[in-house]
């Protein structure tokens, strides 16, 4: 059956979607950043879900076994690990200094703050 | 010296000229003797491809055919950047030259007679609008054409709003608005097309649209080009005209009587007859359409300007009218009525450039702008008024004055192709003209001055030797019309 | 030694950065950082001269040939391109000294230096590889690195801005990594050239298709293409003016070769444009862009916005180009990328003088500009009138080519929107003039020129626009040739 052949794709599917949705939906900036985060992983399963071999086992050569996973997108996926934690490094970084600057992480507060300025410029003008 | 490079010359030194007038703008004196040496030196390297060019017709009469002609670029294969002598671009370059160094004295005398601001800008650009036009004059082929066309509208925006103020701004904005759209938006596309269709801009003469195009595409592009060269003022295409009249008096009469109208009246001409070909445009079945709007643009003109009191306005709606004339003759197809075109385009600069002389020597001495407050002036100002009169004869198409070779010419053409649609148009605005500049000359010889009004004389020296210049030019082109008629004739030739 | 220069091209600027760290003074910082930009541009145009005359060159990284190993290709399209953002990249970075040090603190001069090389190495890595998934490792390397160059800029706003892009570009990165698992999934392959060899056998897969849609989301998230664009206004607007002109005129550039290359060399032509209605999609959006853009852009009061929105509406111009799907089509994309960098470097330049100069580059600094910065002025001029599409300057060179590329597709109907985009890129740039020469400035403010350091390379940028416009063999001949290489690969 297909629901439980492909759960690992259901899985990656499942949080795809919530981690977009998170990004989408809400205005926290950190929590946009989970969101983020969630659906960077679901890409990290995809890829480590193709490649496994049904029946294989790690690719250390040994004489007992014969069957291995295929061990390309695993490390693949090691280089979008590393790429996902600096950017989440670097956005939470950002959200430290927007938080110093604005004294919000809330996306409304940020918007509105700088429509404020925006308006005064144009007041100014 | 060859001529070819006098050509180049001819279209660079104006831009040296520029510069030079910039560097020296602290010193007015210095800066406006610049002007006057180099309009002079402009005007006689002129005549010098002048008379190469006639030396080469000769030549070509004969055995070998010669063409002066320069390329600078070939920006995309069959796109060039370059010019070529021929005899209509020949006449344009020779009335602008001329001009540029009576306005020259004009506008020097205009503009410390009424202490303008931010003259030397104003000089400055004088130049490249002279050396833009000199372009256009020479243009080899449509793309060049178009450049020199642009160059033409953006430089001559800061002349026109010289002003600065709000009213001059509004009015820069249609200028620049009407004129870039209507380039861009119909022009272009025009290019493009005869590009599409026959891989060259050039112009050849005969044409080089012969069996290229169905009747109703050859229609549909001829009105492309006659609207898309806004500056030839066809209505619906008119609206800056008038706006522009906001410019300082010998801005209005350089380039809104010989200039920039002139541009666009030639390059409609030029492109009638070097990239349609006049036989070729004779099949477009719909071409009568456009000929009506033409008529109706004259008329119409006509009776606009009758309704303004203005005097600028009204020279203005005059011009458009006038215009409207070269793009008829050009659209009679006959070579009679083509001569007729290219006549009148030096007529017609001759004699608007006095009249809008005149109007700034008015405005200059009397600071009077209405034709209601013109009572009488004929008095004060005896040597304005006469170039006045003579100007507005050759409008209406009187002996003495040129205009009315020119229109003789429109005349018979119209009546060798059995257009009368176009000679009824000539008879009724003839009429319509008298109707509007009889009654301002009648009121400035036989009405009297309103009571308390204040003296004045005539304005300075540098205006009314100016504008005695172009009339007497007036005159002399109706008894000498040899030049620009040999001119005429060797493009109908072709 | 020059067998190895495609890996060196991308390895110099990656090694320099980190090298950035042991030197301490900003000058000696520029001094280093504008030399191996330059070197760059010097092993470039090398590439781009033996690839003319002798073909592709091939460099298998570590000697592992390709299905294995990872393969650099320079062939004649990329090689165009790197010669395009190396020297760019340089003659920015000439310019960069006086307007970093005027707008980034001292103490974090460093990091705008090391930063900047660490995008030029992704940069250059996107192009050089000939990997799948190594275009998405150098993206993410390119993209981190835009995003801290952003967050320098003076204003908080640039802040807001770098968050934004980071969320977005990250999305547009998974989904390309996405796009690249899932071709990796049905063909066992992340070699460009074998993949173009093992789709057409699994063409009616549906992993194929929903790999295929998610690259090019991803791609066009990166290049700006309307509407994906969102983030590239404040980008552009907030970050220090010298990375808006890097950006500007590299980074956009550099994602519309990857969606070349994929759709060409990996997906093929057939795939990716006759079985998708993506030319119609990719036209209506091109030319949606253009006028929303555009107008967009006359209202705007921040310049540096402005020239962003105008940006949004030129890769309108060239996803038009791409979606026509013939070799003019194509090559007129190209000659639009090639120029359309070399107009908004020169723009975007000449900004950065003017806000060395007056801090900020809104309407209001603009008043009376003409006579207070003659030059700077005149730049932009030029440049906006290359914008326009003015004979004589490049922005003719790329219209025309378009144009031609539609009619002799037959689309005529297309012409006019292109003739009118113009005229509203007229509009835009108009109002920048009639401020800058007609209007006099508000206060006493005294702003002379900008330095010369800044305002050479500017020159020298407009010197290109006009150079380029007039004789523009070089860039016809290279893009024709690259087209040429394109439509070989795959008939």
């Amino acid at each position: 059956m297909i629901l439980s052949s492909h759960f690992n794709y259901w899985i990656v599917i499942v949080l795809m979607m919530i981690g977009f949705f998170i990004v989408i939906s809400h205005g926290n900036l950190v929590k946009k950043l989970m969101g983020l985060s969630i659906f960077q992983t679901s890409v990290f399963i995809l890829y480590i879900s193709m490649g496994k071999v049904a029946g294989g086992t790690a690719p250390i050569l040994d004489e007992a076994y014969s069957v291995y996973s295929n061990p390309l997108p695993h490390v693949l996926i090691l280089t979008a690990i590393v790429v996902g934690i600096a950017t989440t490094a670097l956005g939470l970084a950002l959200v430290v200094r927007i938080n110093e600057a604005y004294g919000s992480i809330e996306e409304g507060d940020i918007e509105m703050q700088d429509c404020d300025k925006l308006d005064k410029e144009n007041a100014n003008k | 010296m060859s001529a070819n490079i006098l050509l180049q010359i001819a279209i660079l030194f104006p831009l040296l000229a520029s510069a030079l007038i910039l560097i020296t703008g602290k010193n007015p004196g210095l800066r406006d003797k610049i002007t006057l040496v180099s309009a002079t030196f402009l005007f006689i390297v002129v005549i010098f491809i002048y008379r190469a060019f006639d030396a080469s017709l000769q030549v070509e009469e004969g055995t070998a055919v010669k063409s002066i002609a320069v390329n600078w670029a070939e920006i995309v294969p069959g796109l060039h950047l370059g010019f070529k002598l021929e005899a209509l671009g020949m006449l344009f370059a020779l009335i602008a030259s001329a001009l540029w160094l009576v306005t020259s004295i004009y506008g020097i005398g205009y503009m410390r007679g009424n202490n303008e601001k931010n003259q030397t800008r104003f000089f400055m650009l004088f130049p490249i609008a002279i050396s833009a036009a000199l372009g256009i004059a020479f243009a080899s082929n449509l793309l060049t054409l178009f450049i020199f066309y642009e160059v033409m509208t953006l430089s001559t925006f800061p002349l026109v709003t010289h002003k600065g103020s709000e009213h001059a701004m509004k009015s820069g904005r249609i200028y620049l608005g009407v004129l870039i759209g209507s380039s861009i938006g119909l022009f272009l596309p025009a290019i493009i097309w005869v590009w599409a269709v026959t891989g060259t801009t050039d112009f050849v003469a005969g044409g080089i649209l012969q069996d290229k195009l169905s009747p109703l595409h050859l229609s549909i592009l001829a009105a492309l080009f006659v609207l898309g060269v806004g500056k030839a003022a066809v209505m619906p295409i008119h609206r800056w005209l008038p706006a522009a009249m906001v410019a300082p008096t010998p801005v209005s009469a350089l380039l809104h009587a010989v200039a920039v109208v002139k541009a666009g009246v030639f390059s409609v001409l030029k492109i009638v007859v070097y990239v349609f070909g006049i036989d070729t445009l004779s099949d477009a079945s719909y071409l009568h359409f456009l000929m009506y709007l033409v008529g109706f643009t004259i008329v119409m003109a006509s009776i606009i300007a009758l309704g303004h009191d203005n005097l600028k306005k009204r020279l203005a709606y005059s011009t458009i009218s006038q215009l409207s004339y070269v793009v008829l003759g050009a659209l009679i197809l006959s070579p009679i009525s083509v001569v007729g075109s290219a006549l009148h385009i030096a007529a017609h600069a001759f004699g608007k450039i006095t009249l809008f002389f005149a109007a700034g020597s008015i405005y200059t001495a009397s600071k009077k702008t209405e034709i209601s407050q013109l009572d009488g002036i004929g008095h004060r100002m005896p040597w304005t008024m006469a170039a006045f009169t003579i100007g507005a004869l050759s409008m209406i198409g009187l002996p003495p004055a040129v205009g009315f070779i020119s229109k003789w010419y429109l005349l018979m053409g119209a009546y060798d192709e059995q257009v009368y649609f176009a000679m009824g148009v000539i008879v009724v605005s003839t009429l319509l003209n008298a109707a509007y500049f009889v009654p301002i000359i009648y009121r400035a010889f036989f009405k009297t001055e309103a009571d308390g009004s204040k003296p004045h004389g005539e304005a300075n020296k540098a205006i009314v030797v100016a504008l005695s210049i172009t009339a007497c030019m007036t005159i002399l082109l109706f008894c000498f019309p040899n030049i620009p008629f040999a001119l005429a004739q060797s493009i109908a030739v072709q | 030694m020059s067998a190895h220069l495609p890996i060196l091209q991308v390895i110099l600027p990656l090694l320099a950065a980190p090298t950035c760290l042991l030197l301490g003074r900003t000058q000696l910082l520029w001094m280093f950082t504008c030399g191996v930009s330059a070197l760059c541009a010097v092993i470039s145009f090398q590439l781009l001269h033996t690839v003319h005359t002798s073909g592709d060159i091939i460099y298998s990284l570590g000697g592992w040939s390709a299905p294995v190993g990872i393969e650099y290709r320079i062939d004649s399209l990329n090689a165009f391109v790197l010669l395009l953002v190396t020297s760019l990249s340089t003659v920015v970075l000439c310019a960069a000294k006086q307007s970093i040090a005027k707008e980034v603190p001292e103490s974090r001069q460093l990091y705008f230096y090391v930063a900047f090389l660490l995008c030029l190495a992704g940069l250059l890595g996107i192009l050089c590889t000939g990997d799948a998934f190594n275009v998405f490792v150098f993206l993410e390397i390119s993209s981190l690195s835009t995003y801290t160059l952003i967050a320098l800029g003076r204003d908080r706003r640039a802040l807001w801005a770098s968050y934004q892009y980071l969320i977005m570009g990250t999305i547009g990165a998974t989904f390309i990594l996405i796009g690249i698992g899932l071709l990796y999934m049905i063909t066992g392959t992340l070699n460009m050239r074998d993949l173009a060899q093992r789709l057409p056998d699994v063409e009616q897969a549906h992993t194929l298709y929903t790999g295929f849609a998610f690259f090019i989301v991803g791609v066009c998230l990166k290049l700006a293409l309307f509407p994906l664009h969102l983030w590239l206004p404040n980008a552009y607007a907030y970050a220090p003016s010298i990375v808006t002109a890097f950006l500007a005129a590299t980074a956009t550039k550099v994602a519309v070769y990857v969606l070349i290359r994929f759709i060409f060399n990996v997906f093929g032509f057939d795939f990716s444009l006759s079985q998708f209605p993506l030319p119609q999609i990719w036209l209506a959006l091109g030319i949606i862009g253009v006028f929303a853009a555009s107008i967009v852009a006359m209202s705007q009061h921040n310049i540096k916005r402005l020239f962003a929105f105008s940006s949004v509406a030129q890769i309108g111009y060239i996803i038009m180009g791409l979606s026509l799907g013939t070799a003019a089509g194509v090559q007129a994309a190209l000659l639009h990328v090639f120029n359309h960098a070399l107009m908004k470097g020169a723009i975007f330049l000449a900004i950065a003088g003017l806000c060395y100069r007056l801090g900020a580059a809104t309407m209001n600094e603009f008043k009376g500009l003409g006579k207070q910065m003659p030059w700077t002025m005149a730049a932009i001029v030029a440049g906006g009138l290359s914008l326009i599409g003015v004979p004589l300057t490049v922005g003719f060179i790329s219209k025309w080519y378009l144009v031609l590329a539609f009619i002799e597709k037959g689309w005529w109907m297309i012409v006019p929107f292109i003739v009118i985009g113009s005229l509203l890129a007229v509009v835009y740039v108009w109002r920048l003039v009639e401020c800058a020469y007609f209007q006099e400035a508000d206060s006493k403010r005294e702003a002379g020129e900008a330095p010369l350091s800044i305002l050479l390379p500017t020159w020298i940028l407009v010197f290109a626009n006009i150079y380029f416009g007039v004789q523009p063999q070089f860039t016809v001949h290279a893009t024709s040739i690259a087209t040429l290489g394109l439509f070989g690969a795959t008939p």
